[in-house]
């Protein structure tokens, strides 16, 4: 099997696992977590360098899911990569579980920080990068941002201070599903134009189709190749991509899926794999 | 004539002196290295030093970030930012992480004078204090801050340290009795006990002179630590005195007096009044008129010590 089929897999299964766990915790966001799920799937299983057994190896790769309520799809990614059970999904957002509402590297193993309060992580992952540069390492620091979060002005001190510091060993990608909590990003408070913008503030900008498996590897490997600057893969994504009475539809932001709603996303997404694994 | 040194100037030389010690420790500030001394570090260690802009709450996030990477990171601008403005960063990325950011906050209270409200942070202590796991230190003279910032960088986990703008006595010359979450007592009486941080301190030992004149005997205790705070000594101190001020330069509401009342309200209800804004806002002016002004000089404490003997 080639790898573009594999990983089309790997996302298949991390928006099963998505669907599953959202409808048994009965809440959560799997909304934007299916929109992520390639790139997610892109990064840990081919792109990250990092070893499940050892989630604090220091010269390991850096993730962090700064638009930490799409923390399903991380914690599926983990769990399949074997950083704990994948039995421990079912626990999300229940009370005593390692498996917070948000990312929280004191509970989740293979989480690097708390993240989710929007703006937060891009920071926190500016620092990791700096840290990466001054101490010479190799290490790359990958976050993922929503649109909507990029109305946060943090997101642009961030921006501001990562091309400022060169970091060429930081890539951000964007999950530009063009839905927020209260419907479209451009009709909320549009951040358009958001390609210019990150161009304005020194980045090199990819545009990638977020669902087309061979673009996103692409996208990564050009970053990698960026000298003197950090660089932004925008991916134009769907929000709930993969199931299709979800796609597109702002109430699955933060509202999970029935059971009844789960079974039907399922028989979809079990479907839809089927032809990849024929 | 006493020694006056600003907290901030030993905060400037300490750093230095931990910079050799650890070759992990950098510095962060926004935008303000010259009035929070951080620039000593950057001439020394240029490479460890890193001035964000003004922009306080990626301040935070950085320093989160560095930290996860093994970094001891002190982040360093003026107490209403560094609490104020970049709050939650520090209560998510920083303290809910669990990281090794070590907060060192310059100008906190009304005595940074003239540049009024907008710059006096007299509700940090507040701030800092309600956050899980965040140590609050309220160094009162230089030779303690020097003790205080070096504890901070020696213990895992976060920090918020308040310093002042002005130059402060000298009080811990000869010996310096500091220690992570002990208050320590600076003179012995049975009358009443005056618990004081920062700046607030020599204004209590002023108070405690005057008082003995007058024939009250008071025990002044220094309460650097905020959080976690010495319950042992508060207990005691009512025991023994059974009346009791709190004098610091915040806001009544949060602070010191908060801290202390309910160590008290919990184990011992003892009269207590506390000195310190009363619910207002600051303005511009010399420091010392805005004491005057605000009700935090020596002459207050001696009136809120009359006051709760009088509820003995």
């Amino acid at each position: 099997m080639d790898k573009v089929t594999e990983l089309k897999i790997k996302a298949n299964q991390l928006r099963q696992d998505v669907i599953e766990m959202t409808a048994e915790a009965g809440s959560g966001h799997p909304g934007g977590s299916l929109s992520s799920a390639d790139i997610v799937a892109c990064l840990y299983f081919d792109v990250l360098r990092h070893d499940p057994k050892d989630p604090k190896w220091p010269d390991r790769d850096r993730f962090v899911l700064s638009k930490g309520h799409a923390c399903p799809v991380l914690y599926s990614a983990l769990a399949r990569c074997g950083y704990f059970p994948v039995e421990e999904l079912k626990t999300l957002r229940k009370i005593g579980s390692r498996l917070q509402g948000h990312p929280d590297n004191r509970k989740t193993p293979g989480v690097e920080i708390c993240s989710g309060s929007l703006g937060q992580g891009i920071s926190t992952a500016v620092g990791m990068a700096l840290a990466g540069k001054m101490d010479k390492k190799n290490f790359r620091v990958y976050t993922l941002i929503g649109d909507g979060e990029i109305e946060e002005g943090e997101v642009w001190e961030a921006a501001m201070s990562a091309s400022h510091y060169k970091l060429d060993n930081l890539c951000a990608i964007l999950d530009y599903n063009g839905l927020q909590i209260d419907g479209p990003i451009k009709k909320v408070m549009s951040p358009e134009p958001i390609k210019e913008k990150w161009l304005a503030f020194g980045w090199y900008v990819i545009e990638v189709d977020g669902h087309n498996i061979p673009e996103i590897l692409n996208a990564f490997s050009q970053a990698k190749e960026i000298k003197g600057k950090p660089s932004i893969i925008i991916a134009h994504t769907v929000k709930g991509k993969g199931v299709s009475f979800m796609e597109n539809v702002v109430g699955f932001h933060g509202k999970a899926p029935t059971k009844e709603e789960a079974k039907k996303a399922l028989k979809e997404l079990r479907e839809e794999v089927k032809q990849w694994k024929s | 004539m006493e020694k006056l040194i600003a907290t901030r100037d030993a905060f400037g030389e300490v750093l230095v002196e931990l910079g050799e010690r650890y070759e992990n420790l950098v510095v962060l500030t926004a935008d303000l290295a010259e009035s929070t001394r951080t620039y000593k570090f950057a001439n020394r260690f240029p490479n460890r030093f890193f001035n964000i802009g003004i922009a306080e709450q990626n301040m935070m996030g950085i320093a989160a970030g560095l930290a996860s990477c093994g970094k001891i990171v002190v982040a360093s601008s003026f107490a209403i930012f560094a609490s104020g403005r970049a709050w939650e960063q520090v209560r998510y990325s920083i303290c809910h992480s669990y990281l090794n950011v070590k907060i060192v906050a310059t100008h906190g209270g009304i005595s940074v004078g003239e540049d009024g409200s907008s710059h006096q942070a007299a509700e940090d202590i507040s701030l800092m204090r309600t956050i899980p796991g965040m140590r609050v230190l309220v160094p009162a003279d230089a030779a303690e801050t020097k003790k205080a910032v070096e504890v901070a960088v020696e213990t895992e986990g976060p920090f918020y340290i308040r310093l002042g703008r002005p130059k402060v006595p000298l009080i811990f010359e000869d010996e310096l009795p500091f220690q992570l979450g002990k208050g320590y007592k600076l003179t012995e009486g049975s009358d009443v006990t005056i618990f004081a941080c920062g700046i607030m301190l020599s204004q209590a030992l002023e108070a405690e002179k005057n008082l003995r004149k007058e024939g009250i005997r008071s025990q002044v205790i220094n309460m650097s630590t905020i959080k976690p705070i010495d319950r042992q000594i508060i207990i005691e101190a009512a025991k023994t005195t059974g009346a009791i001020v709190t004098a610091e330069e915040h806001q009544v509401i949060g602070g010191l007096g908060s801290a202390v009342s309910e160590v008290l309200s919990e184990n011992i209800p003892t009269p207590l009044e506390r000195v310190g804004l009363r619910d207002r806002f600051g303005e511009s002016g010399k420091p010392q008129k805005l004491f005057e002004k605000y009700g935090l000089t020596a002459g207050h404490i001696e009136e809120a010590v009359k006051k709760v003997l009088r509820r003995k």
